[in-house]
């Protein structure tokens, strides 16, 4: 029954991006109507659906010719995480961005985009929506209207469409050889050609380019460090997650064969983002910059899922562990940068050494750092804890030692980070305690997201259990 | 499975007050001293009952899934009495001393909201039934303990407790890879008197011994075993509260408590000394204890005299768990709460002559017990009961530790004893002559507070009094029903059944 | 029409070639659509090489065209807003 309300994720934010865009005025009025209605919908979906996966034609044309939506665990799992973090976003926004702006159509218009990716099963759907979300993405981040930051969002546009267009060059050299686009029809046809692999390969360097994966990572510190805080948050908590959720329906569905050497190498591949990232995150001066290399660094635990996913019998878990992560990290992060919005709002800028008294007034706010940076850490009993908890069975199940280590280094790494902003609030300061002079909006968005971060760890069952059941109903790779 | 509740409103008993706390204004003291009073009278007041249920045969607990084979656990049984009823009693004291210690000085909401948690997560891990319970409480503890030791807000604190966060996570994280070992390999680790390991033949004892290693290094670095003992003496920039509770309740007991469920109920006693991991810990141990002595010989200020003490003495526990025996179990656990009382003592008047006198170093001790006789009355007892002078509370300690080390044949222990012990007086003799015997240097001290009815403000001093009183009557009563000697007697039955 | 083909890949590879070497964001944006019409044109001359022209092809060709162009519009709006800024801010130094 429900499940006939679901193209209205798509098409709802999709009308309101119209009407946000031409009458400006009611924009926020619009686009928290959607966003407020698409986050109830969802979370009521996914908590009543069958997760094994479910079909739909629009239009009643099915496939080949006709364009089939397919909704399974995984994809509503992300589907609710970033309908909610929209609505959290959105209610951050409209007391941080006041005025009349395009950000709400252009939000909305990635909501759509994001909603039709999660539901796509075909490689050319794809393709269109990563060029929407990419754009509206790029467009979002010159909206600061500040020099670096549209010297950012150039950079941002230039790997946002070289990525779809080897997307869109693999997507091509695949169509010849099997003419289909169907994901399931891909996964019975495919086999283990040059052709095809290379096709895979511009894919797959397409879709890591776009979710910032080191050594591909160079222009997310600047995008988002430079963006306004609620664009920040949407970009590091959603964005590049979408373009890897794509990259993880490839892996599960439609790879002729998982090679160990690759997912050796893909895994190698997030130790370094973890380590680059962590290290960058440490010396940087500046606390929006820092939350964008953690970014950089926390992207890297996602590269153990093919590692992890290899052995049979931990697959499951290890596609549980992994998105968990995801959702963990998207909401941490999401916080972490209305924190550090409303840091830099306080004090004017957001060089972390001086930020000593703007963290000293905004209690709140540094609870917030506090509660989401748990999460990131990896504390028990926190999203962040069960997502790394999981990996850890798979690892020690599984007897890739190595990944134990990274899992547990990594998280120390992080606590050096985030610690660089929690003491701040601890530096005895001469000067007296100004009023925070920051609506309490601001502050409350981002705890109550902190505090959803760390109540992710007492509850974690219906996610983990919505994966393994889509996994167990997807097609299943043969190696 | 009967009133799960009760322990859960033994959390709550402190969360509840934390949580109002953070959000009540600096200026809204009167408020703030009831919630921390009365969330501790209620949290004795429903330790008393859970005292009386489970002496009565009751069994506590409470169960919340988490991932499939994962549950929360609470649980009472008679070790985390003897640990929760510890922490309850001299949190009530300590608050009453913070109270007192922290009048007029900034950011006090902060600080109280995170002491409250801080106990939360202690008493967490004294009812924590599972491994994973307890490292979650464990890990939470580290972080309520941050803000409370960088309170001061300089930057040597900052810098302590920047030492302080690399030691304790860098060893939870061990104590995560540990416990996720165990798990995958030994299925859900609920804690048992005879312990989990013993009945599992199938597992390779080899494995089981660097399980063993990880976990005792995981909870070591909180008991400041050598060489992870490196935060400890740092961490002491905190005010004095902080100090007390880190070292006789908090932070150090954690650490030696989880060593204590490590080997008895995870592992069990018999099991452990089996796999051959006893003895390197009773090495290390011992170690500790004789390092944390001669360290402390050489500090000239009394607070890091009383933080290398405070990693000698902890150590008895340890030791008292590696040697296998009932006597030497009863020795290490009543010395949980021994140490506890005698060492909070300690801290309280050394915050008092801190406070009152500005007194910080042993040379500016001179003379002052005619200033301030009954806290260096309080501060001797305590001394002489670390020392082991018996009736105090220390001499009952020592004396089963060393029955134990007869009994498992292991006489090098009385030698580390004994040693220990002539180390003790030669650090706390001093004290003590200088106080009571010589000439005072008024030079030395300054009067930091308004004159005063006492010697100094009653909120610091009834704290030290209560509780040198309890180390006193621990000793002289220790045949008493309820005594703590009593009480770890009772648990070592059960141990060793 | 091998040679398509070919012509195809070779496109591909010198805009891909650009797209990476090349500084200038207008170059990039450029290459960027000649990649693009390497990819149609692929796709075009691979649906012919069925015994029955596939349709698809030609579909998702036009649509490819229409994110293309909108792509490239975009693109050089944000370009000439970035040269505006870029043109303020020395007039400020």
């Amino acid at each position: 029954m429900i499940e006939a309300l679901v193209p209205l994720l798509v098409f709802l934010p999709l009308i309101g991006a119209v009407a946000a865009f031409i009458r400006e005025r009611f924009g926020h009025g619009v686009a928290l109507m959607v966003l407020g209605a698409g986050a109830t919908l969802t979370l009521f979906h996914f908590f009543t659906m069958d997760h094994h996966g479910w079909t739909m034609n629009l239009g009643g044309w099915a496939a080949p010719l006709g364009i089939v939506w397919y909704l399974d665990g995984l994809s509503a799992t992300l589907m609710t995480l970033t309908w909610l973090l929209g609505l959290a976003i959105g209610m951050y926004a409209r007391t941080y961005l006041a005025g009349s702006t395009p950000f709400w159509a252009l939000l909305l218009l990635m909501m759509s985009g994001m909603s039709a990716l999660f539901l796509a099963n075909d490689l050319f759907n794809i393709y269109v929506m990563l060029e929407i979300i990419g754009l509206s993405a790029v467009a979002l981040v010159a909206l600061a209207n500040k020099r670096e930051a549209v010297r950012a969002a150039v950079t941002y546009l230039m790997v946002s469409l070289g990525g779809s267009i080897l997307y869109l060059a693999g997507v091509a050299f695949l169509y010849t050889q099997y003419a289909t686009l169907d994901l399931f029809l891909l996964a019975d046809r495919i086999d283990g050609t040059p052709l095809t692999w290379v096709a895979l390969g511009l894919m797959g360097v397409g879709l890591l380019l776009k979710s910032a994966m080191f050594p591909l990572h160079f222009w997310l510190p600047g995008a988002h460090s430079n963006a306004p805080a609620p664009v920040s948050a949407l970009l590091s908590a959603l964005v590049v997650k979408a373009s890897f959720f794509v990259v993880l329906r490839l892996w599960r569905d439609i790879l002729p064969a998982q090679p160990d050497l690759l997912a050796w190498a893909l895994g190698a591949m997030g130790v370094a983002a973890i380590l680059y990232g962590s290290v960058q995150a440490l010396r940087t001066p500046r606390l929006k910059l820092l939350v964008a290399y953690s970014t950089v660094a926390q992207l890297g635990y996602l590269m153990l899922l093919f590692p992890l996913s290899i052995q049979a019998g931990y697959a499951a878990n290890a596609y549980a562990g992994v998105t968990f992560f995801m959702v963990a990290h998207g909401i941490a992060k999401a916080a972490l940068f209305m924190a550090a919005g409303n840091l830099q709002l306080h004090a004017g800028h957001d060089r972390l050494k001086d930020l000593g008294q703007a963290a000293v007034a905004l209690q709140p706010t540094l609870f917030a750092v506090a509660l989401a940076g748990a999460s990131i850490m990896g504390l028990p009993p926190s999203g962040g804890f069960i997502a790394k908890w999981t990996l850890l069975g798979v690892s020690l199940g599984s007897g890739q030692w190595i990944w134990i280590v990274v899992l547990l280094g990594g998280g120390l790494l992080s606590v050096a980070y985030i610690f660089r902003v929690l003491s701040l609030a601890f530096q005895s300061s001469t000067m007296p305690r100004r009023a925070s002079g920051i609506h309490p909006m601001l502050q409350l968005v981002p705890l109550a997201l902190g505090g959803i971060a760390v109540a992710l760890g007492f509850n974690p069952m219906p996610i983990i259990e919505a994966i393994t059941q889509a996994h167990a109903a997807a097609p299943q790779v043969t190696p | 499975m009967s009133a799960g509740w009760l322990l859960i409103a033994i959390i709550a008993s402190s969360a509840i007050p934390a949580a109002i706390i953070f959000c009540l204004k600096e200026s809204s003291v009167r408020l703030r001293t009831t919630l921390n009073l009365a969330g501790a009278g209620v949290k004795i007041l429903l330790v008393a009952v859970l005292l009386y249920g489970v002496s009565q045969g009751n069994s506590y607990e409470t169960r919340w899934q988490l991932v499939n084979d994962i549950d929360l656990v609470l649980h009472a049984d008679a070790l985390s009495l003897l640990f929760i009823t510890l922490s309850c009693v001299l949190w009530l004291v300590t608050t009453v001393y913070a109270i007192g210690y922290l009048e007029d000085s900034p950011n006090r909401s902060r600080f109280f909201g995170f002491f409250s948690l801080c106990v939360c997560a202690t008493v967490g891990i004294a009812l924590a039934g599972n491994l994973i319970t307890f490292l979650i409480f464990y890990e939470l503890l580290t972080l309520t303990t941050y803000p409370l030791v960088v309170h001061r807000g300089t930057q040597t604190a900052l810098r302590a407790g920047r030492t302080y966060l690399v030691y304790t996570l860098g060893g939870g994280a061990l104590l995560v890879a540990g416990v996720a070992w165990l798990k995958s390999i030994a299925g859900p680790l609920d804690f048992t008197t005879t312990g989990i390991l013993s009945s599992m033949t199938h597992l390779d004892p080899h494995t089981l011994s660097w399980i063993f290693l990880l976990l005792i290094v995981g909870f070591g670095v909180k008991a400041a075993l050598v060489p992870l003992h490196g935060w400890l003496p740092k961490a002491m920039v905190a005010p004095a509260p902080v100090s007390s509770l880190l070292h006789a309740v908090a932070v150090v007991k954690a650490g030696a408590f989880g060593i204590v469920r490590v080997v008895y109920d995870v592992y069990g006693i018999e099991f452990a000394q089996d796999l051959g991991v006893l003895m390197p810990l009773a090495f290390v141990a011992a170690v500790t204890i004789l390092y944390g002595s001669v360290r402390a010989l050489f500090q000239n200020e009394i607070k890091p005299r009383l933080a290398y003490s405070t990693i000698s003495q902890v150590s008895y526990i340890a030791l008292g768990a590696a040697i296998a025996g009932p006597l030497a179990t009863v020795g290490g656990l009543v010395h949980l709460v021994h140490q506890g009382l005698m060492k909070i003592t300690l801290f309280f008047c050394a915050g008092n002559f801190a406070e009152t006198l500005q007194v910080h170093k042993v040379g500016e001790l001179d003379g002052i017990g005619r200033r301030m006789p009954m806290t260096m009355a309080a501060f001797t007892l305590a001394a002489l009961g670390m020392i082991g002078v018996p009736p105090i509370a220390g001499f009952v300690s020592k004396w089963y530790l060393g029955l134990g080390a007869m009994d498992a044949a292991n006489p090098w222990v009385i030698w580390v004893l004994v040693g220990s012990s002539a180390l003790n007086a030669m650090y706390f003799l001093p004290l003590i002559y200088r106080g009571w015997w010589k000439q005072p240097q008024l030079a030395n001290w300054r009067e930091n507070i308004p004159a005063q009815r006492f010697e100094t403000h009653w909120m610091l001093l009834i704290p030290p009094l209560v509780t040198a009183g309890l180390a006193l009557a621990a000793g002289l009563f220790a045949g008493a029903q309820f005594s703590p000697l009593e009480w770890a007697q009772f648990i070592a039955r059960l141990e060793y059944r | 029409m091998t040679a398509y083909l070919v012509l195809a890949v070779v496109m591909i590879g010198l805009s891909g070639t650009a797209l990476v070497l090349r500084r200038h964001p207008m170059i990039k944006l450029l290459a960027v659509n000649l990649m693009g019409i390497g990819i149609f044109l692929w796709l075009i001359a691979g649906a012919h090489t069925a015994q029955v022209t596939d349709s698809v092809p030609h579909a998702l060709v036009l649509t490819g065209i229409v994110v293309a162009v909108s792509a490239t519009a975009f693109g050089l709006a944000l370009l000439v807003k970035q040269k505006e800024l870029e043109q303020a801010g020395e007039g400020d130094d």
